[in-house]
């Protein structure tokens, strides 16, 4: 019999195998032997389930069983229990954070009930490695579909009517950037798929090249026969192995099958698909930037026009666009645009996949219909805010992007309406922000990173942003005046105006709407000297109550630069000038004798 | 591997693989199936409960019925094991004693195929057999 009675699922993302995926697969398939079940149950890596708060994860099916934070050590008694008697290993079964309810089955899980997945839909699902498990989803269909049914113009119009934009970020209208593409006249055209993902913290392409790289390739071939091209060219970071490893594995078994090549099913198109690999700069992923870095040029970006839909890849009409673009188009395809246009709000059509990170309890990838609000994403699907604080802020679109405050947790998330409300869609990063973040400091810390990735190129960019950052370090260090505030406010404005691309164009965005939103935050430091969160070091002064100390001496003990003095049993001391203001003494003293101001 | 030279290729080759896959396509929604559940604990696999399962697996493959094989643990009945449990989709599960293989082929023939009872049922008096 060649069909197995059970299906094991391992997460073969980045994140799983950074623990302890590959020791897992190994030990699956020892005991397996051990206990001869080979020809009964079948061992494979998929994509990402997701659920990475909680990796390493492993499905087990039929059952549906789903294991979190599973072990090497764990597989034993899962074969031996689970796959030979039957009996689900209790201890290793999810535990809703709330209600504390154990759940054996993903689809009892409040985490995935409210999410749709298309980009992602053989994500944790398939083996990225098995084209035929690829083709039995209907891989390769709409590809066939549209070689022998529809013409490229055809195609080209379903992608349209369907609605979908661009994932990367823009939100560009994607079947007309094809159809802008299509129609000049070139004896050569290119189809580039931006897999540079440079956001920190974001992993969503990543995790759809490493849990479906066929989607990628599929959509890729469509689109060159929409606008012409027999050439595409995945731009993708050298420091992604994994998914440029299952992407060639793809790439190789697609030519294999056909269904890459001269020919491709039978029809008069030919498309190959090569790499390229970038070095990991942020700016590159800007798409005239990705060009030049492609040409052997330094990546750096270049006024528009001319759009590269018309003048791009080594001068010729090149259509870019985002993983998580593509990774929709085969779907949109087989089931149809008015299927697809059903789905979300009134301009943004589809689905969202977000990294949530941050200080949400349930960390992961996750997929949701546009015009989910963020309430929804943060509490129903993250799980609310870990160990019981209060939610401050939610930052979207990346490092450009905005924070944005409990007022607009109802806003059902779209294109539209997280710019009207001061941040953007970007590639889909969601860092959730709790009580103890400082607003002043997190700012800081975002433009820190583009002012590292600023190309260099304008001087707006360049030497602005760096005195933003010099601003914000003044306020956060407690010299800063009513008047540094106004000059954020001025300077980002003038960033924003004169600035070449999209980064220089965006990069003052955290810096005006944590003002905007969390204006007394400023005004507690540069007013009265405080960090209201007390993250800002130089703010923050740790004190003992004289009345409330009893000379316990713990604080005493545990100060690790001795900066705390007193006898046993009469009141300490902290010598302002050594402490390095680490909180340890705050966080171990029993008697809450000790102040932070 | 030869090329795929057609969209009716590609179909065919679909099929082949989608019978592979099934198990994996079922377990997502499997109420919308026939659900059976052999009791496999060490009682039942003394008994034969393995072969039971397998034979259930086979046959309604070969009778082309889109069914959820699995196992569970000891079901509590262990005098008339092996026990299986059939879920049809929209009913009440039902659970079915001392099932060796022509018990199981009744099973299949009469209960699942035809909805019509067969001998053996034993009363159930517990929540599910998962707790
Ligand atoms: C600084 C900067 C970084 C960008 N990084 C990415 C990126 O990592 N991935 C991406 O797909 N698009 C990125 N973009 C957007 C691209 O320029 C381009 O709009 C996009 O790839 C087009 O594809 P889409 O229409 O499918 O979104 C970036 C833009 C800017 C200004
Ligand atoms: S805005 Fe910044 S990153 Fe963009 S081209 Fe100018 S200097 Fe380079
Ligand atoms: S904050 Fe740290 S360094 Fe300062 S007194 Fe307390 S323990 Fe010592």
């Amino acid at each position: 019999m060649t069909d197995y009675r059970m299906h094991i699922l391992i997460c073969g993302g980045t994140g799983c195998k950074a623990s302890e995926s590959n020791e897992i697969k190994e030990k699956f398939n020892h005991f397996i032997s051990e206990f001869d079940l080979e020809d009964e149950v079948q061992v494979l890596f998929t994509g990402c389930f997701g659920f990475c708060e909680k990796g390493p994860i492993i499905k087990v099916l039929p059952d549906n069983t789903f294991y979190v934070s599973v072990a090497a050590k764990d597989i034993e008694e899962i074969v031996k229990e689970h796959i030979l008697k039957g009996r689900p290993v209790k201890r290793l079964l999810y535990k809703e954070p709330v209600s504390g309810e154990v759940i054996s089955e993903s689809q009892d899980m409040d985490f995935y009930k409210k999410q749709i997945r298309i980009a992602l839909r053989n994500c944790g699902f398939i083996n990225p490695e098995n084209i035929e498990e690829y083709i039995s989803r209907d891989g390769y269909m709409a590809l066939g579909k549209c070689l022998s049914e529809y013409t490229p113009e055809e195609t080209t119009n379903i992608i349209k009517d369907s609605g979908l934009r661009g994932r990367g970020g823009g939100g560009f209208p994607t079947g007309l950037k094809w159809e802008i593409t299509r129609k000049v006249e070139s004896d050569q055209k290119y189809v580039v798929c931006n897999a540079d993902e440079g956001d920190p913290g974001a992993f969503m392409d990543r995790s759809i090249l490493e849990g479906d790289p066929h989607s990628v390739i599929e959509a890729m071939a469509i689109c060159g026969y929409c606008i012409g091209a027999d050439t595409g060219l995945v731009y993708i970071r050298a420091e992604y192995p994994l998914a440029i490893e299952r992407l060639k594995t793809a790439i190789k078994q697609a030519e294999e099958y056909g269904l890459l090549g001269d020919k491709i099913l039978g029809a008069d198109f030919n498309f190959k698909i090569e790499l390229r690999y970038g070095a990991g700069a942020f700016v590159c992923g800007e798409e005239t930037a990705l060009i030049h870095s492609m040409e052997g040029l330094r990546g750096e970006p270049t006024v528009k026009p001319p759009f590269p839909s018309v003048s791009g890849y080594m001068e010729k009409p090149t259509n870019v666009n985002n993983v998580e673009t593509f990774a929709n188009i085969p779907v949109i395809i087989n089931k149809g645009a008015a299927w697809f246009s059903k789905i979300g709000t009134d301009k943004s059509k589809g689905t969202k996949v977000f990294a949530l990170a941050g200080k949400i309890n349930n960390v992961g990838l996750i997929e949701v219909p546009m015009g989910t609000t963020l309430r929804e994403v943060i509490y129903d699907i993250g799980g609310g805010i870990k160990d019981g604080k209060e939610f401050k802020a939610v930052q979207t679109g990346g490092p450009s992007g905005g924070c944005l405050t409990k007022d607009f947790l109802d806003t059902p998330i779209d294109y539209e309406n997280l710019l009207s409300a001061g941040s953007m869609m970007g590639s889909g990063g969601m860092i959730v922000m709790d009580e103890d973040d400082c607003m002043v400091s997190i700012a800081k810390f975002y433009l820190e990173f583009t002012l590292e990735e600023s190309c260099g190129k304008c001087n707006p960019c360049r030497i602005g942003n760096k005195r933003l950052f010099e601003i914000l370090d003044k306020v956060t260090e407690g010299k800063g005046t009513l008047e540094d505030i106004d000059k954020l406010k001025v300077l980002s404005d003038v960033i924003k105006d004169t600035s070449l691309c999209g980064l220089g164009q965006s990069s003052p965005n955290p810096v005006l709407s944590t003002i905007a939103n969390f204006e007394d935050e400023y005004l507690s430091h540069v007013e009265e000297g405080k960090c209201p969160a007390g993250q800002c070091k130089s703010l923050v002064r740790y004190d003992i109550l004289e009345d409330v100390c009893n000379g316990c001496t713990l604080c005493f003990r545990n100060c690790p630069v001795g900066a705390i003095t007193g006898e046993r049993r009469t009141p300490h001391f902290i010598d302002q000038s050594l402490c390095i203001k680490c909180g340890v003494c705050y966080d171990k003293c029993k008697f809450n004798a000790i102040t932070v101001n | 591997m030869s090329k795929i030279k057609s969209l009716s290729d590609l179909k065919k080759i679909k099929e082949e693989v989608q019978s592979k896959m099934k198990l994996r396509e079922n377990s997502d929604n499997p109420e919308q199936f026939v659900q059976v559940k052999v009791g496999m604990a060490t009682c039942g696999i003394a008994s034969g409960a393995k072969d039971t399962m397998k034979f259930f697996i086979e046959e309604l493959e070969l009778q082309a019925v889109d069914a959820v094989v699995t196992q569970t643990g000891c079901m509590g009945y262990c005098y008339a094991e092996p026990t299986v449990e059939v879920i049809l989709p929209g009913k009440e599960p039902v659970v079915f004693g001392y099932v060796n293989k022509n018990k199981a082929e009744e099973i299949i023939d009469t209960y699942i195929k035809k909805g019509k009872l067969v001998d053996g049922i034993i009363p159930i008096s517990f929540k599910t057999i998962d707790e």
